[in-house]
């Protein structure tokens, strides 16, 4: 079924409220790492959450160049639409 | 960030998390006494975080065959397995390994680590899928990132997730190889490999499987967890170490297809690094020999792990799921997991300490790791320790 980005995005924000802290919000431009604090380990966990409400693999040699929640939200998009 | 500035982090962190007293990590051992026993500092202590499951490291096989192998052929190769590298040691321990599980090939390694790196980033390349256990080692991990293949990990030992992903790759299943082991070295739980069978078949992937672990401590034979189950001819390739129940250091890769040679042409860490050295070559042919015909060990460390084990569960450790000669207490805190390392360390016993994020699920580890050669006294001694230590924790 076809997904538009803005769906995606606004998924990926409700999966990733749980590491803002109190005051943060959370926009594309957020950055994953200094403004969320998600590690290695956690992002990798977030990655399984992702995959299940995606129904889709994400390669983790994919997330090297991922920094930005906008820069997950296409990775997501367009490993959903070339399903 | 600088380079030197990203280690300046790296050191404040550790700063703020370790005691200044004790190295923690790459604790200094000044003497080794045996198998099971060593001097720290001033004082003698009990190793119980060596992967020493054998306790060969003293066996006056192993010891008199490197012995000879230094007199003859010198104390190394200087040269790589595809160079001048290659003498009849190695050639033999292969042929020795390739008989051990009824495989037509080996490559042997010059370490455990490398064994992985080579035999995965010569399987696996671009365009191709490893589908690997979250609780994979290292070196499994570096092995997939230097293959360049796609790297998917489903969770650990759920059954239900690999397929997933596998019904997820579509035809891309066939181009897959899907890596497990046979002991996790985190909790020493073991892979449900007939499971991990049924699905590879069914997807039509490739099976790697892991016995760094597992090697000389599960099976009739000591082949590891391919003989417990029966599964050997379902296995594609067999990866392994001989740093833990071998006693040495070194590593393989056995396989029922013949196709296993071609990596010698290919495999980067096989082809750009020296041989593994006389001495530890004539080491390792005769541990595994003793290994072969190993099963009263097996059976003396069974019984330890049992012991120890017990003991620990019925003082209210949360413990790695099943018994395993790796047992691990698992901590909620690091400073927990420290304490009790710490404290271990007091009562003259080593212990392994495992912090976030090498550990699953963002826990802390004190890894215990039994020996057959570990007396009841000693285990005894062990479980006296962790009971007077298990209320200082609690706090």
């Amino acid at each position: 079924m076809a997904i538009d980005y803005t769906d995606v995005l606004q998924k990926l924000c409700l999966h990733l409220e749980q590491f803002a802290g109190p005051g943060v919000v959370i926009t594309p431009e957020t950055d994953l790492i200094n403004q969320l604090a998600i590690d290695s380990v956690k992002l990798l966990n977030l990655i399984m959450e992702i995959e299940d409400e995606f129904d889709i693999s994400v390669p983790i040699n994919a997330l090297a160049d991922v920094q930005t929640v906008h820069e997950l939200a296409t990775l997501v998009h367009q490993i959903k639409s070339a399903k | 960030m600088s380079l030197l500035d990203k280690l300046d982090a790296v050191a404040a962190t550790r700063k703020a998390l370790l005691p200044e007293d004790v190295e923690v990590f790459g604790t200094p051992v000044d003497a080794v006494y045996s198998s099971t026993e060593a001097k720290i500092g001033d004082r003698r202590i009990l190793f119980l975080g060596t992967n020493n499951y054998l306790g060969l490291t003293f066996a006056p096989e192993c010891l008199q065959a490197a012995h000879a192998a230094i007199d003859s052929e010198g104390t190394g190769t200087t040269g790589s397995r595809m160079a001048n590298g290659s003498y009849s040691g190695h050639r033999a321990l292969e042929r020795e390994l390739a008989d051990f599980y009824r495989c037509h090939s080996c490559i042997v390694f010059t370490t455990g680590y490398q064994a992985n790196l080579a035999t995965i980033s010569g399987l696996a390349g671009a365009g191709d899928v490893v589908l690997i256990d979250g609780d994979s080692h290292a070196s499994i991990y570096d092995g997939c990132r230097l293959s360049g293949a796609e790297i998917i990990r489903f969770r650990h030992n759920d059954m239900v997730d690999l397929e997933k992903r596998l019904r997820r790759l579509g035809e891309r299943s066939s181009s897959t190889l899907i890596i497990v082991e046979g002991i996790y070295s985190m909790l020493g739980d073991r892979a449900p490999l007939a499971d991990v069978v049924k699905l590879k078949n069914a997807y039509n992937s490739t099976l790697l499987l892991d016995e760094a672990h597992s090697l000389g401590v599960l099976g009739t034979t000591g082949q590891g967890l391919v003989e417990e189950t029966g599964l050997i001819e379902e296995v594609d390739f067999i990866t392994g170490t001989f740093s833990k129940s071998l006693g040495g250091i070194g590593g393989y890769c056995v396989s029922k297809h013949p196709q296993l040679d071609q990596l010698r042409y290919v495999s980067r860490p096989y082809i750009f690094t020296a041989s593994p050295t006389p001495a530890t070559i004539a080491s390792t042919r005769a541990a595994l020999k003793l290994l072969r015909e190993g099963s009263e060990l097996r059976r003396q460390l069974w019984r330890n792990v049992h012991q120890l084990y017990s003991r620990l569960d019925e003082l209210g450790y949360d413990l790695g799921p099943e018994p395993s000669p790796v047992i691990a207490a698992i901590l909620k805190t690091p400073q927990q997991a420290l304490a009790l390392w710490k404290g271990l360390l007091d009562h003259g016993i080593y212990v392994n300490l495992v912090l976030p994020p090498a550990t699953p699920e963002g826990n802390s580890l004190v890894r215990c790791s039994v020996s057959a050669v570990h007396s009841s006294e000693q285990l005894d001694y062990v479980g006296k320790a962790f009971a007077e230590l298990r209320e200082a924790i609690s706090q």
